[in-house]
């Protein structure tokens, strides 16, 4: 009978148990006699003891009683303890563990074992939980069997070599030679270790990758055997030969030819070659496809091959496979900055992606097509979007509703549209949206000046329609408070209008208050704009009256004070109650405390540059538009923004016809001859000068005059510039960027203030240029200005 | 690099776990856990692989078991998926016809035949044969022992 039995029987026995309970009964006698066995003197028993052990530990009870008796059957000299020890230790002890220490010597003396079996038991749990301490102690006993013994061996000890380098990277410089010299075997499991470890030396030491890049060569001849070799039974997968190698191989080229001209053009034939001639019908060349995909947008490859990549990953769009989509959007997302032109044309596909049934799926396709969302598309995608949203799992909600909104403030083709929108995200999933949301919304509205009763009416229908998501209502409540006279007028010319009477919107204010579905805010926004309708109703102002007085004894707190504030508004400051409740004036968006997700809103202090948010660049209102988008031209001279919404193609074609029409404006503008003018900046041979002329009351025109008197051209010049925060500035598009040298010509340009509230103007310049092929930059305040000035 | 590789049964039981970086057992539950509830709540016909944490997770189910496994943020995932499916191939070659069942009696084998491919997070051995092979001569090593343990002394 062979001992093993006992160990299965153990099993059965267990698995014969019909309740958690017996179960747990079987387990702890066993256990028991387990640990009276290895109090025992050595009896041969020892490693189906510990067997037994760890198949209980793997259900999950404790076992750590267990840990000395590994460290003494890995010290045995027989085999098949020894093999039980090692695993026990792997699955008992790791690094954390004291008992690990121990294991240290054994190991030690196992690596010289005259049995590769032994030495490699000991490898590989060296390679599975050795700590820092182990590492180091072993190291060079690795690096000497990395030299000289057999591939069953080598491999090991490469992988061992990997285990060591990440636990401590110095060891690192210990294996470059070794590693290197592995390169040239035959044998593709120590060739494989060989990759693995030079992968990981190169990551961690830019010196190594220099060197290592002379390798390239070699390695690319070896994925070219790879390739080009016939079939070879040991080592084909589907028709691929050793796709495990050659994956490996390629994300070592990858790291090689990063940032480096030489390289990338050494691996261009090969990975062209690759990419030809893998065959993808089975997930071992998509493997190697993919790959090969990740290595070429990752190097500097030539277009050509960029163009192969990216129609590869276009033809795993359109497969069948999930998992085969999934990479492809994985890696779509990754090129969409770089090659945004090339992934636009599989946006359909990617849409369509969005109504597939598997969750993994549809989150790629939502972040790649919230990244490909452009001002072309915007009206398209944003359809797709939210009918995306209308289904998709809840885990994704709070994702895609502030994705669509951001898309929606960057592109929105109107303010109705952009109003539109938000309201059907609202109904649709307003619970899911983000806090900021309500004081958005209402920014918004009240800006767009033209849509107030559009926008009140559709909010009424959607009040009495459903009051149950909060951010919806209070949006709603605002409005109808703000705007109900144009509600009760009954009259809109954009959309059906609704015929209510005063008593009506009162009741719908009312159900809101009186709701348990209300939050205490939203009962406060409702309350509130009751109170602001009792200057824009005639009839039931007494209503209003009422129910203010009832609330002045509410539990709430807030609301409390409120009905009690208004009622004191009611009684004693009746004279003032219009003036107080009148309409708001338009909220400015830069105000402090308004947080813009993730604009520069957050810490804007009293220099802030000129309406440059960057993300907000609404089209709506075309002058505004424009000279916001001279601003951005005007303030960035390099074409490369970090955010899309800048580089993308909308800002352009619009600016360059505007362009011409300010160019003309400015031949008017231009340096006026009367004021004075003050150098405000002189280094390096370039002067900055400074005129003004008051224009009106609140307005002033600043002219910056740049002179050049060195012997070369200064170029890329432009201006920034910040003014305190009450101030407005327009800063007009510059005569050019280029000064000429010797003081031939200059660049001028304008800048136009608004300074309403008189308060005491100081403005930032920034100045920035190339000259003599060095970029300089240099800021300079201006406290007081010209006679002319305040 | 893999962080670590689980078989999960469809009732939800564990037959067998390689953790390739150190974590404390507590962490291990939690894990375990984890992918159990992942991993068995995705539909048949569903995209293989998932985000958790920082990590790629990759299953596959083959019969009634479940390997599911943890990757970095380097990894080739459709690779991995290739690696799932040598291992499955392998334990058919040791075992003949594997089913769960010759997993649960046998774990120990079942942990010395990943050994020969799978060590420190990385592919060990891409050939089926070399393994077959070094586990065959393990075996006769390991039987040799027995032999002569079991063996009389005099």
């Amino acid at each position: 009978m062979s001992p093993s039995v006992r160990l299965q029987e153990m099993i059965r026995v267990i698995r014969g148990a019909r309740t958690q309970g017996e179960e747990r009964g079987v387990i702890q006698r066993e256990c028991a006699a387990i640990r009276a066995q290895f109090r025992q003197a050595d009896n041969g028993t020892r490693s189906h003891n510990l067997a037994k052990l760890l198949y209980v530990h793997m259900l999950g009870y404790p076992a750590h009683f267990g840990q000395m008796e590994c460290v003494r059957l890995i010290a045995s000299p027989r085999y098949n303890e020894k093999r039980v020890g090692y695993l026990g230790a792997m699955m008992l002890l790791d690094e954390k563990q004291d008992a690990s220490l121990l294991i240290t010597n054994s190991i030690k003396n196992d690596l010289s074992h005259s049995s590769q079996y032994v030495q490699s038991l000991a490898l590989c749990t060296l390679a599975c939980m050795g700590s820092a301490e182990m590492c180091r102690d072993l190291a060079p006993e690795i690096d000497r069997l990395l030299r000289a013994s057999n591939s069953y061996i080598k491999k090991k000890a490469a992988l061992c070599a990997v285990h060591m380098v990440r636990k401590v990277p110095e060891l690192g410089e210990l294996f470059t030679p070794a590693a290197r010299s592995l390169l040239s075997e035959k044998n593709h499991g120590v060739l494989h270790g060989a990759v693995v470890l030079i992968t990981e030396l190169c990551e961690r030491n830019p010196d190594t990758l220099e060197q290592f890049r002379k390798a390239v060569p070699e390695l690319v001849l070896m994925m070219k055997g790879l390739v080009m070799s016939g079939y070879s039974p040991e080592h084909n997968v589907a028709g691929i030969s050793d796709p495990f190698l050659q994956v490996r191989i390629l994300r070592l080229l990858r790291i090689l030819g990063r940032n480096n001209d030489t390289a990338s053009d050494a691996m261009n034939d090969l990975l062209a070659q690759v990419a030809t001639n893998t065959d993808s019908s089975k997930t071992a060349g998509s493997a190697v496809l993919y790959e090969t995909v990740l290595t070429v947008m990752d190097i500097k490859s030539e277009s050509g091959l960029r163009v192969l990549a990216v129609n590869i990953l276009g033809r795993f769009l359109l497969n069948n496979d999930r998992n085969i989509r999934y990479i492809s959007m994985t890696s779509l997302q990754k090129i969409v900055q770089t090659d945004h032109n090339a992934v636009q044309r599989h946006r359909g596909t990617i849409v369509d992606c969005l109504k597939d049934q598997d969750a993994s799926v549809k989150r790629r396709a939502l972040e790649l097509s919230l990244a490909l969302v452009s001002a072309v598309n915007i009206r398209s995608l944003m359809k797709e979007l939210l009918l995306f949203l209308s289904s998709c799992p809840p885990e994704l909600r709070a994702h895609t509703t502030s994705g669509i909104f951001n898309a929606a403030e960057r592109y929105a083709p109107s303010q109705r549209w952009h109003i539109d929108t938000i309201l059907h995200v609202l109904t649709t999933a307003g619970g899911d949206v983000r806090d900021e949301t309500v004081p958005n919304l209402i920014q918004l509205i009240t800006t767009a000046t033209e849509l107030h009763c559009y926008t009140v009416h559709k909010l009424y229908r959607a009040l009495i329609t459903d009051i149950s998501v909060q951010s919806l209502v209070q949006v709603a409540c605002w409005c109808i408070g703000e705007y109900g006279d144009l509600l009760l007028r009954g009259e809109c010319e954009e959309t059906e209008p609704v015929q209510v009477t005063e008593d009506d919107v009162l009741d719908a204010l009312e159900t809101v208050l009186q709701s348990h579905m209300s939050s205490p805010a939203t009962r406060g926004f409702a309350l509130t704009a009751t109170m602001k309708l009792s200057t824009r109703i005639t009839h039931n102002v007494d209503r209003i009256r009422s129910i203010v007085s009832i609330y002045g004894s509410c539990i709430d707190v807030e609301l409390q004070q409120r009905a009690v504030e208004y009622n004191a508004l009611f009684k004693k400051y009746d004279h003032m109650r219009a003036a107080v409740l009148e309409r708001m004036p338009v909220i400015d968006k830069s105000s402090p405390g308004h947080t813009n997700g993730e604009s520069a809103g957050g810490t804007i202090k009293e220099l802030e540059p000129a309406k440059l948010t960057q993300e907000i660049v609404l089209p709506q209102e075309p002058s505004n538009q424009v000279c916001d988008l001279l601003d951005l031209l005007g303030d960035s001279g390099e074409p490369f923004q970090p955010s899309p919404s800048l580089s993308s193609t909308a800002p352009g074609p619009a600016s360059s016809t505007a362009g011409g029409d300010l160019l003309d404006l400015l031949g008017g503008l231009d340096v006026t001859p009367a004021p004075p003018s003050v150098t405000v900046y002189e280094k390096n041979g370039v002067t900055l000068k400074l005129q003004t002329d008051r224009q009106t009351d609140t307005g002033m025109t600043v002219t910056l005059t740049a002179t050049n008197s060195t012997d070369g051209d200064i170029t890329g010049l432009t201006l920034q510039a910040a003014v305190p925060k009450s101030v407005q500035l327009q800063m007009k598009a510059p005569s050019g960027d280029v000064i000429p040298a010797h003081g031939l010509g200059q660049v001028t340009q304008t800048v136009l203030l608004n300074n309403p509230n008189k308060v005491s103007l100081k403005i930032r310049v920034r100045v920035c240029y190339t000259s003599q092929s060095s970029v300089c930059q240099d800021t300079v305040q201006i406290d007081s200005f010209p006679s002319t000035a305040w | 690099m893999m962080h670590f590789l689980l078989l999960l049964s469809r009732q939800g039981k564990l037959r067998l776990q390689k953790w390739f970086t150190p974590v404390t057992e507590r962490e291990k539950k939690k894990v375990i856990r984890e992918m159990t509830l992942m991993v068995l709540a995705c539909p048949p016909r569903s995209c293989n692989f998932l985000l958790w944490r920082d990590l790629k997770i990759v299953y596959k189910r083959y019969a009634s078991l479940y390997f599911c496994c943890g990757l970095g943020d380097q990894d080739n995932e459709l690779l991995t998926l290739e690696v799932l499916q040598r291992y499955v191939e392998l334990l058919d070659q040791y075992f003949g016809n594997v089913c769960e069942l010759d997993i649960i009696f046998n774990f120990e084998k079942a942990y010395f035949i990943l050994d020969e491919f799978l060590v420190g997070g990385e592919i060990l051995e891409t050939s089926k044969t070399v393994v077959g092979i070094a586990m065959e001569e393990a075996e006769t090593l390991q039987e040799t022992m027995e032999e002569y343990m079991s063996k009389p002394t005099y």
